[in-house]
């Protein structure tokens, strides 16, 4: 049986891809390219984080007693990281490479460490928690995702 | 189990990490200036006084300087444990590094037993300090991982090198005896444990992070550490016993140059499959530290095969790449990455509302990075040929380094400026409390005063 950390950090990987699509395009000065590509990839992440702070951790802080331990941090985190999503899409559209790319490289180990934090410590509690549950959950996920 | 409470973000304040970083590029330029004074001596033969003078300004000024500092910042992050007291400890351990280093390189050049009296003091307190701290951050944590692990075993390392440097110091500034091989392993542990487990603990972190490699092979991961470990160990007891225990030695230093070639060369091809294609300075002084660490591992294991078929002074080039080439490189690189992205976090931490933080490029853009980055090269490549005709290229290589470190310190304090620049005027006591996530102040609906 999948566990929904396993889905998550799938996710995270096809995260990573878009973004390097996207960063791609900005070093081409492809200007529609990157549209494209930074809306895929800012689709994705707040995908991602929405299922996280809507579905996972709201879960998990029920189960647990626990909202203002590690669900706090990690949505402080995703907070900051919205920050730079603003910038990476005024960044595109105002067609401006370096900003672009200074907003991404910037968000680049803002995310990296965080989803080294998910993987490695987040994602194995919320699997703990959840317990028989997570088939449940991961099927509203994967749902959500069509 | 995770007890409730528990902050996955416990970061330091900014003058804890930076005050280590912004005070290593100078001791590269003391380097530089001491082989200019001494030319040629210093790199005939590696322990010549000029030549374990410039060695230590480089190893524990440069090198354990930043790696200090990194540590300070990282563990509480990577591993949970929040080093307690961090002002106080961060004061105490860089006076004692900085002051310790000059002390130590000022006896080897002048041959004062004082100054060896003062370093051996100095560095032995500053040393214990960081240790202790770190291991009381540690004892509390409750993370489990490798990176955990490989860090625990580089602390270890450190312990011991420590020791026995502070030991070998203490002989020269007291006349104590010692055991002839102590000489050997306190550059062995220095080299091979801290600075070598060090790398590859954060390595297993940060060379997956910057460029989207894969990850480093899950057996490389669980085991290499312990093995490197563990070699050091066996090696050490051989080259103790000497004798008949010779050829065992012999063998566990060749294990040794192949852990450590083989890391290098996953590394590589590691970053050569990145999902992120763009070149950056960082990446490019990864790849030399990879390609120096290999080079002089290599030359290590030619020197324990074939001892007659290098020169003695083989020793130094040996050298050479070890400390400058590799690990003066990655922590040139890391540098780059970590003192920015600190100053766009701590700025965007404490709630700016008038603007945006600027972002990392916009803090140390690529250009300035890359003079940098070729200074470096120079001084690497004619430190090198300089092995080979010291009385021509001594005074060149030296220039070169000097410039690599005006240079960098130049870079690092661009960065200083930027977040001094940028910050909204509070008074320095709160920036200093740290920023918490606890602690944001609420996000006005006017531009602060």
């Amino acid at each position: 049986m999948e566990l929904i950390g396993d889905y998550m950090t799938r996710h995270h990987k096809d995260c990573d891809v878009a973004f390097v699509r996207a960063e791609e395009k900005a070093a081409a000065a492809d200007w529609t390219g990157l549209q494209r590509e930074a809306g895929i990839f800012l689709v994705e992440i707040e995908r991602h984080i929405a299922m996280e702070e809507e579905l996972l951790f709201p879960a998990f802080e029920d189960r647990t007693g626990m909202s203002g331990g590690p669900t706090a941090t990690m949505r402080m985190e995703h907070e900051q990281m919205r920050g730079m999503f603003a910038q990476m899409r005024a960044a595109a559209e105002a067609r401006d490479a370096a900003q672009y790319l200074g907003a991404s490289e910037t968000l680049l180990i803002l995310l990296q460490q965080h989803n080294i934090k998910e993987e490695s410590m987040m994602y194995p509690m919320l699997d703990q928690a959840l317990g028989e549950d997570a088939a449940q959950f991961l099927e509203r996920l994967q749902s959500a995702a069509c | 189990m995770i007890q409730a409470g528990l902050r996955l973000d416990q970061a330091p304040p900014i003058s804890v990490p930076f005050r280590f970083f912004l005070s290593a590029p100078p001791f590269l330029v003391l380097a530089a200036a001491l082989l200019l004074w001494r030319g040629p001596e210093a790199l005939q033969w590696r322990l010549t006084p000029a030549a374990l003078a410039l060695t230590h300004l480089f190893t524990l000024g440069f090198m354990s300087m930043v790696m200090v500092g990194a540590v300070m910042q990282l563990l509480p992050v990577l591993a949970g444990a929040p080093i307690p007291r961090p002002l106080a400890v961060a004061a105490v351990v860089h006076a004692a590094l900085g002051l310790g280093t000059l002390s130590l390189a000022a006896g080897f050049v002048f041959a004062a037993a004082w100054l060896f009296k003062a370093g051996a003091a100095l560095l032995g307190a500053g040393f214990t300090v960081f240790l202790g701290a770190v291991a009381a951050g540690l004892w509390r944590s409750r993370v489990r991982n490798t990176t955990v692990r490989v860090l625990r075993l580089a602390f270890l390392s450190l312990a011991l090198a420590a020791t026995l440097g502070v030991a070998l110091a203490s002989r020269s500034g007291w006349g104590i005896a010692l055991p002839a091989a102590f000489a050997d392993l306190h550059p062995a542990w220095a080299l091979l444990g801290w600075t070598g487990l060090l790398a590859l603990g954060v390595a297993y972190q940060v060379v997956p992070m910057f460029q989207l490699t894969p990850a480093y092979p899950r057996a490389m991961v669980r085991y290499l550490g312990a093995i490197v470990f563990g070699l050091l160990v066996l090696c050490s007891g051989a080259s103790w016993l000497g004798g008949a225990w010779r050829p065992a030695a012999d063998l566990c230093a060749l294990a040794l140059a192949g852990a450590y070639i083989s890391f290098g060369a996953t590394t590589i091809v590691l970053q050569q499959r990145r999902k992120r294609r763009q070149t950056d300075i960082t990446l490019a002084y990864w790849r030399l530290g990879m390609a120096s660490l290999i080079a002089a591992n290599a030359l290590w294991a030619l020197r324990i095969l074939a001892p007659a078929a290098l020169p003695e002074r083989a020793d130094v080039l040996i050298g050479l790449l070890a400390l400058l080439g590799f690990a003066g490189s990655i922590i040139n690189g890391m540098l780059y990455k970590i003192m920015p992205f600190l100053a766009w976090f701590h700025l965007q931490s404490t709630g700016r509302t008038a603007g945006q933080a600027p972002n990392m490029n916009q803090i140390l853009g690529q250009a300035a990075q890359r003079l940098q980055f070729r200074a470096h090269v120079a001084a690497l490549a004619l430190l090198v040929a300089a092995v080979a005709w010291p009385a021509a290229l001594a005074y060149p290589a030296a220039l070169a380094l000097g410039a690599s470190g005006v240079l960098l310190e130049a870079n690092l304090i661009k960065v200083l400026r930027a977040f001094a620049q940028a910050r909204p005027a509070r008074s320095l006591s709160r920036i200093d409390a740290g920023s918490t996530p606890n602690e944001l102040p609420a996000r006005r609906s006017s531009p602060s005063p």
